[in-house]
């Protein structure tokens, strides 16, 4: 299942609903790098609330988008992360550096349009 | 074809048993008020149960007779189990001991195999069979009556356990978006693991940006506790949240940097007003002195 990708204003919101395969997670990744180039997108949230489970290729496939989005001009937030996963994430050492987080979409809003002043 | 009946037949013994067990019931039966008398009358002279009353006693072992032959009737034990660990419910508040109650039951058995001593007292061989029967049935009891308990007090045990560890992480609202966590005493690594959870729970229950979290009580900390601390730290993060990790002690400042653990991503401050007052500079508070008030 493709994830959709809403537009909202100048943001992209990418709203993962169940457990990806790693190509779906690839897939992800191209059509994020695409839509913000079409869509001239300043921001992307991508929203992880319904994910219980997050192994080591997702972690590292979300801290590239994050990185390759910023390369593209858009600031990338990653939210939605829920406790058990934070910890089992942290034990893992999959700690997402240099990406943003925040606790839920409105949060990931927010902090967009605090950083496009 | 033999026509022959083999004494071993096991069905056949098993026929005789149930029927020694019928008439052994009966026995216990008839003679209840007897038996359970001379029961309480030991458990007293054995200086058993002594933070109960006489009445109580009177009542409880009355129920606990009527179990007892009620196993050896059906040998179902669920009944018992159940009455046991009511009954353990009951007393364990009054400082009733293991060993009181291994010894209660224990005593019950062997008043009631005395008296069947006494009954076959003529019949040596029909008594060895009636003990075959009786035997098997009363351990079964006494195991199950000891494990009730034993179950029973592991269970409150296990509550309190809960409630005191519950107790030792509170996450603590103190401005809107603002938690602070104080931490006293040893951090131990099931402890760490519980705080990071309560922390995490806390944080989305909350909606908290930035997370205050205090040492001043922790005497020390080993390199594992480091880490947990550490551990937490990224965590929030990936909830979103900030933390600021005040309160550390000289000597436990100098530990961390002989074990030499990674503080880089550790946000610290002195105690517990410099963090209060960041936490409140990044999420825009402004506190203000009113002069009129004084």
């Amino acid at each position: 299942m493709r994830v959709p990708i809403l537009r909202q204003a100048k943001y992209l919101i990418a709203s993962i609903q169940s457990a990806l395969s790693d190509h779906e997670l690839l897939q992800l990744r191209d059509d994020l790098m695409e839509q913000t180039g079409r869509y001239r997108a300043r921001g992307v949230v991508v929203d992880v609330t319904a994910l219980d489970v997050m192994d080591s290729f997702a972690a590292r496939t979300l801290r590239s988008i994050g990185h390759l989005l910023n390369l593209r001009g858009a600031d990338t937030v990653i939210v939605g992360i829920q406790p058990d996963v934070a910890i089992s994430m942290v034990q893992l050492g999959l700690t997402l550096e240099g990406v943003p987080t925040a606790l839920d979409l409105e949060e990931g809003l927010a902090y967009l349009d605090a950083q496009m002043g | 074809m033999s026509a022959q009946p083999n004494p071993h037949d096991p069905g056949r013994d098993a026929d005789q048993t149930t029927a020694l067990l019928r008439e052994l019931v009966a026995h216990l039966r008839e003679n209840r008020n007897q038996l359970r008398e001379e029961w309480v009358r030991r458990i007293i002279d054995g200086k058993l149960l002594t933070g109960m009353t006489r009445e109580e006693i009177n009542a409880e072992t009355t129920s606990i007779y009527d179990n007892y032959v009620e196993v050896l009737a059906t040998g179902s034990v669920e009944a018992l189990e159940t009455y046991a660990r009511n009954l353990s419910e009951r007393i364990i508040p009054r400082g009733v001991e293991t060993s009181e109650v291994v010894g209660m039951v224990l005593l019950l058995r062997d008043v009631l195999a005395r008296s069947l001593f006494w009954k076959y007292q003529n019949d040596f061989e029909l008594l060895n069979k009636v003990l075959d029967a009786y035997e098997p049935a009363a351990n079964r009891i006494a195991v199950t009556v000891a494990s009730s308990f034993v179950h029973e007090r592991e269970r409150t045990i296990r509550l309190q356990q809960e409630a005191i560890r519950e107790l030792s992480t509170p996450v603590l609202q103190v401005r809107e978006r603002l938690v602070i966590l104080p931490i006293i005493g040893v951090l131990d690594s099931q402890r760490s693991r519980q705080l990071t959870e309560q922390l995490l729970r806390g944080i989305r229950a909350t909606r908290a940006k930035v997370v205050v979290i205090d040492i001043t009580g922790v005497p020390s900390v080993d390199s594992t506790a480091a880490n947990h601390i550490v551990q937490t730290v990224e965590a929030s993060r990936l909830m979103g949240a900030t933390v600021i990790v005040t309160g550390l002690s000289s000597e436990v400042a100098q530990t961390l940097v002989t074990v030499g653990v990674e503080l880089g991503k550790i946000n610290a401050l002195g105690d517990l007003q410099s963090g209060m007052e960041e936490a409140e500079r990044l999420l825009g508070y402004r506190v203000t002195l009113d002069r009129s008030e004084t």
